[in-house]
């Protein structure tokens, strides 16, 4: 659904990332760890287009979002959402706003129908829908990020959602209500996901196929079960200190993928 | 001396590779004037924030500058026994330099240091990332409304505090000068002519385009979080007050050249 074939990124001179492919299968969450300032959020910003790569390409669903134009990459972004670090939701506007801002701007959706979606997707990421005409800073930090959620979800029709840092900063329940939205997207609608973070206890948690980028490349790709066992010194360094959250999601997995390593397999081999 | 030399080079090549990017960001926001979609709700929301929003400031700023500027006329006349052109001279002062550059300044201040605040805080809270990711076009969005309504308001702010100031020396023209006030608005009347009124109108609609361009641009490059945001909204500041006062200078210029003055 997603592939990075040989990407190039640098900032004012400097690499970012050299050489980074890998593909993101759909239906799964691909996990991309690795410690702060070493391009994770860049990459997806490159998957929506807000940056260009130097060399390489990106597909999604076999389009190119490098060579394509204004109009093509807002078709490519109707079908990806986005959770911004932080959440960046509009602080101007309102709750319901922000999650209507897409159909507001981008389609002829009256506001009785903007106020239903937008009631609609606050109920899917559990919260109030009363909350629609609340501003965003009257909101907790873990519910600022589940409207930032509804609000990817309002946007288009997103087969895809992007998480940049999605519990980074909240309390252990706020934290423990933003991954079970991301696990009930992926199980009651198929979403694929891509979740960067270097929270790895929440990574174990709703990931499926994990990516280690460090040093400009990816230095890891696979399972959980791949990710404990990998021999490379600078995941087993960055891994070290939650060995005990990564025997319990080996442990998860194995239990897991009796039933479904056929489904996934089969995925893998056929990315779409 | 080298290093000095280097610097200010490098200084220089800066200040010119900014320019450029001023230039191609106006370009956009200008090109992007013309074409739909048209955001008039938020272009009517801005023109009430600047118009309505600077109207107290600059009616009260033209107005005691207004009385300044008649007190200071009606000594000087009164040496030489001439307070009679005290009308003539408020109207060509006021209208032609005065007003435009003082409110341009004063909502220079106000509405500059807000686009660059407002927007450079969205840019560093990845909102206007999310505008794009969203297929909204931010310069459309953001830029092009502030400086529609900012190209209508700040003209018409203009007219009102001309009009303000004129009646501040009329209140110098009474008691300081002791003349008619009907002599001193006949002079008005009789000294505004089209071409004060073009000088006067020319002015406040290129100080608009100066604010709203260095505001919304100084916003969208601003980097550094909330102390980038300070210092682009200093800069802003800072660089539409000299550019105003520049141009008003080479508008005069230009305007007496066009009107063979």
């Amino acid at each position: 659904m997603i592939r990075f074939e040989h990407v190039d990124y640098s900032i004012g001179g400097r690499k970012i990332l050299e050489d980074v492919s890998f593909q993101v299968v759909k239906g799964t969450t691909k996990i991309i760890l690795g410690p702060s300032g070493i391009g994770k959020s860049t990459v997806l910003r490159l998957i929506l287009g807000l940056v260009k790569p130097e060399r390489g390409d990106i597909l999604v669903d076999g389009e190119s979002v490098v060579s394509a134009s204004g109009d093509q990459l807002n078709g490519i972004r109707q079908r990806i959402g986005m959770v911004f670090q932080d959440g960046a939701l509009f602080d101007s506007l309102t709750v319901g706003e922000n999650i209507g801002f897409w159909l507001l701007e981008n389609s002829d959706a009256s506001l009785d129908e903007v106020d239903r979606i937008a009631r609609e997707k606050l109920v899917l990421v559990g919260l109030d829908p009363e909350l629609i005409d609340s501003m965003p800073d009257e909101l907790s930090l873990g519910m600022q990020r589940r409207v930032a959620i509804a609000r990817a979800l309002a946007s288009g029709q997103p087969k895809v959602i992007l998480y940049d840092e999605p519990t980074t900063g909240l309390d252990p329940n706020s934290l423990e209500m933003v991954t079970d939205v991301i696990l009930r997207l992926r199980a009651d609608l198929s979403m694929t996901s891509i979740v960067v973070t270097h929270q790895i206890p929440d990574a174990l948690k709703v990931g499926t196929d994990y990516l280690f980028l460090f040093d400009r490349t990816v230095h890891f790709e696979g399972h959980a079960r791949e990710l404990a066992t990998s021999v490379d010194p600078d995941l087993a360094h960055f891994l070290d200190p939650f060995k005990k959250s990564l025997i319990t999601a080996v442990a998860n997995f194995s239990a897991t993928s009796a039933g479904s390593g056929a489904a996934s397999a089969a995925e893998r081999t056929h990315p779409q | 001396m080298i290093g000095f030399v280097r610097g200010f080079l490098l200084g220089f090549a800066g200040f010119l590779a900014g320019l450029q990017d001023l230039a191609q960001f106006s370009g956009r926001v200008v090109s992007r004037s013309f074409r739909p979609p048209f955001y008039w709700r938020d272009t009517y929301e801005q023109a009430y924030m600047a118009g309505v929003g600077s109207l107290h400031l600059a009616l009260i700023s033209a107005f005691f500058a207004g009385q300044a500027l008649g007190l200071q006329f009606s000594r000087q006349l009164a040496e030489t026994g001439s307070t009679t052109l005290l009308g003539m001279l408020m109207t060509i002062s006021v209208v032609r330099a005065l007003g435009p550059d003082l409110i341009g300044l004063v909502v220079a201040a106000r509405l500059a240091s807000g686009y660059t605040a407002e927007i450079g805080a969205m840019k560093s809270a990845n909102q206007i990332d999310a505008m794009v990711a969203f297929g909204t076009d931010p310069i459309r969005k953001l830029a092009v409304p502030r400086f529609l309504s900012l190209l209508v308001m700040l003209p018409a702010l203009v007219i009102l505090g001309d009009l303000v100031a004129l009646i501040g020396g009329a209140i110098m023209a009474h008691f300081v000068a002791h003349i008619s006030l009907t002599l001193y608005w006949q002079q008005v009347q009789r000294n505004l002519s089209y071409g004060t009124i073009l000088i006067g109108l020319a002015k406040p609609a290129v100080f608009a385009c100066l604010i709203s361009w260095i505001g919304c641009w100084k916003g969208f490059t601003t980097t550094g979080g909330t102390r980038g945001v300070g210092m682009s909204t200093t800069e802003s500041v800072t660089l539409c007050s000299v550019l105003i006062l520049i141009f008003d200078f080479i508008l005069t210029r230009v305007l007496f050249s066009i009107l063979h003055w």
